[in-house]
């Protein structure tokens, strides 16, 4: 990721000229500018890059209830839902039950389908005789606020 | 090789996506202020809800077969669109998008099986966007277009094509003889091009299936009807002719957009060329007598630069109120423009598109204020307007203070939330993926 009109003057790589220009002090090289940093852009960090793989297929949604606390998912956590990753067994999923978009762990061995909660109060989902059960998408990552 | 990719009912599948209990039942998604029908699930299409039909006419069947009806989200389908056309450029060198749920695939070049790789497109679209989708593949984007008509009807309607032809149709690999069954099977009013005002047209002429109009004699065709109808009939014979300018419009959207000549690095490029597409598709608006809801605004990278970093912004804002006015489109395209600029690209294409087009008819005091301001002899004119200032008195002393307003004010006064009081808004589902605190829920 590089921007190449934009780095010969120094502008876009974030270089600082009342820093003492780190970058044109080492520029000694044959060419005369240029540093050899100058092949990246120095970005900050970028949570939707960094956490998005697919962002044309990911959503975000909130979670309401309490039957995935122990795969760390609370009552008001936000959740990445990626559709374009195929879900395997143990994957935390969003699935279509009852017309409902709903939060479970995917179960899938010995050609049993089934969805798990995570939490002893709440009973599996298992899908009826003949019935398909439909995975929306795969959670990638729980966002949760700290603050009080 | 075209291809067309285009969403089935994409304001109602948008809608199911989030709201997957709406699957299987009869859904309308309605205009946010006029309440006419603009999309229709197949299921409300089999009660047979019309398009464009008005909600009162149709309201009853809530009660008797379970409609279910919601007022349109142009913010979620706009956001959703930008999402199916990213996909799908992923498949074919060259996409243009054509409308807010069309875009044509360039395949030019591409060997091997284009079926296999429609079927690869239509599939991926709906894993990762949610979105069913059909596409028709044919040599010209007029038969691109017929073989998605054809694709749709054979999913939606057994019977009414061979049952290989749903969902896919890849017209490139069919004989003669099967595009000839197809072609006389299919009335002539499907074609794109041929519009509701020239097929009875044809009919009288003896013209009523696909077959007839591909038989006819083309010099004979533009004497009698126009050059553009011959250009189709070429077209559907396998040679390319028609300009996208000289294309058929979308029907329920104005775009206009362009390709730079050099790629634009500067906020000031973009918001030149936005500017000047946002004024003609205003133009064009007010040619057919129409105003706009929501406008979108897109502009991207070059897929082909690949050295170059890659970013494309697509961004829908839904208007306070619907309007006709330049000035207020203008300003909106601009806005979001300086919104979703960054810096450090070469930018290769921009666009505009109006949405949610209704007839100027509805909310007329503030169209025509507003159509009095644009026309060029009447700036600000005391003379022109007292008239209507009188009659907005008038009806505000009778009917309560602010019975009628001017809309800028209230635009500007009351900015988001005047939305809210259009009764129509209170069916609008959630604008699941564009605000923070309309997200959706998902039961843990």
């Amino acid at each position: 990721m590089y921007s190449r009109d934009a780095i010969p003057d120094g502008a876009a790589v974030g270089a600082d000229s009342s820093s003492g220009s780190p970058q044109r002090a080492g520029s000694t090289s044959a060419a005369g500018f240029g540093s050899p940093g100058a092949d990246a852009t120095v970005k900050r960090i970028d949570l939707n890059d960094a956490l998005i793989r697919h962002p044309q297929a990911t959503f975000v949604m909130r979670a309401s209830g309490a039957a995935m606390h122990d795969a760390g998912i609370d009552d008001g956590d936000v959740l990445l839902v990626d559709r374009a990753i195929s879900p395997s067994h143990g994957n935390v999923v969003v699935a279509v039950v009852e017309g409902e978009l709903t939060c479970r762990r995917l179960w899938q061995q010995g050609g049993l389908t089934k969805l798990q909660a995570a939490s002893p109060e709440h009973a599996d989902i298992v899908p009826g005789d003949g019935a398909q059960l439909e995975v929306w998408g795969s959670v990638t990552t729980v966002i949760k606020s700290l603050m009080v | 090789m075209f291809a067309l990719v285009d969403a089935n009912n994409m304001y109602v599948s948008c809608e199911r996506v989030f709201q997957p209990r709406l699957i299987g039942r009869p859904v309308v998604v309605l205009s946010s202020n006029d309440g006419a029908c603009i999309a229709r699930s197949n299921e409300a299409k089999e009660l047979g809800v019309k398009m464009a039909q008005p909600w009162f006419q149709v309201r009853h069947l809530e009660r008797s077969a379970g409609l279910v009806a919601v007022s349109a989200n142009f913010e979620l389908y706009g956001d959703m669109s930008s999402r199916m056309m990213s996909v799908a450029a992923r498949f074919a060198p060259y996409q243009e998008v054509y409308s807010i749920d069309e875009s044509f695939l360039d395949f030019t070049g591409v060997r091997g099986d284009l079926n296999g790789i429609g079927r690869e497109l239509r599939a991926t679209v709906l894993r990762e966007t949610g979105l069913p989708t059909s596409v028709g593949f044919g040599s010209t984007k007029t038969l691109a277009k017929l073989a998605n008509h054809v694709a749709k009807t054979a999913d939606r309607k057994p019977g009414s094509y061979p049952r290989e032809l749903a969902q896919v149709c890849d017209f490139g690999t069919m004989t003669e003889a099967e595009l000839n069954q197809v072609f006389a099977a299919t009335d002539v009013g499907n074609v794109w091009g041929v519009g509701r005002r020239i097929a009875p047209k044809l009919n009288d002429a003896g013209i009523r299936t696909v077959l007839d109009l591909v038989r006819c004699d083309t010099a004979a065709i533009r004497k009698r009807f126009s050059v553009v109808l011959e250009k189709t009939v070429l077209e559907l014979r396998g040679t390319s002719c028609l300009e996208m300018s000289d294309a058929p419009a979308a029907k329920q959207q104005i775009l206009v957009s362009r390709s730079f000549g050099k790629a634009v690095t500067e906020v000031a490029g973009i918001v030149e060329a936005v500017s000047e597409f946002a004024s003609r598709a205003a133009e064009r608006l007010r040619q057919q007598d129409s105003a706009a809801g929501a406008v979108s605004v897109f502009f991207t990278t070059s897929p082909f630069r690949q050295n170059d970093r890659q970013h494309s912004a697509n961004v829908t804002v839904p208007l306070v109120r619907p309007t006709v006015d330049s000035r207020l489109l203008v300003a909106t395209a601009v806005d979001a423009v300086h919104q979703f600029f960054r810096t450090g690209f070469n930018y290769a294409k921009a666009g505009v598109m109006l949405l949610d087009l209704r007839p100027v008819g509805h909310e007329q005091g503030e169209l025509e204020l507003f159509a009095a301001a644009d026309a060029p002899q009447a700036r600000p004119n005391v003379r022109d307007r007292a008239p209507l200032m009188a009659a907005m008195d008038e009806l505000n002393r009778r009917f309560g203070r602010d019975s009628v307003r001017i809309g800028s004010a209230a635009l500007v006064s009351n900015g988001d939330e005047v939305r809210s009081w259009s009764t129509k808004h209170e069916r609008r589902s959630p604008r699941y993926t564009t605000r923070w605190d309309e997200m959706p829920t998902v039961r843990a």
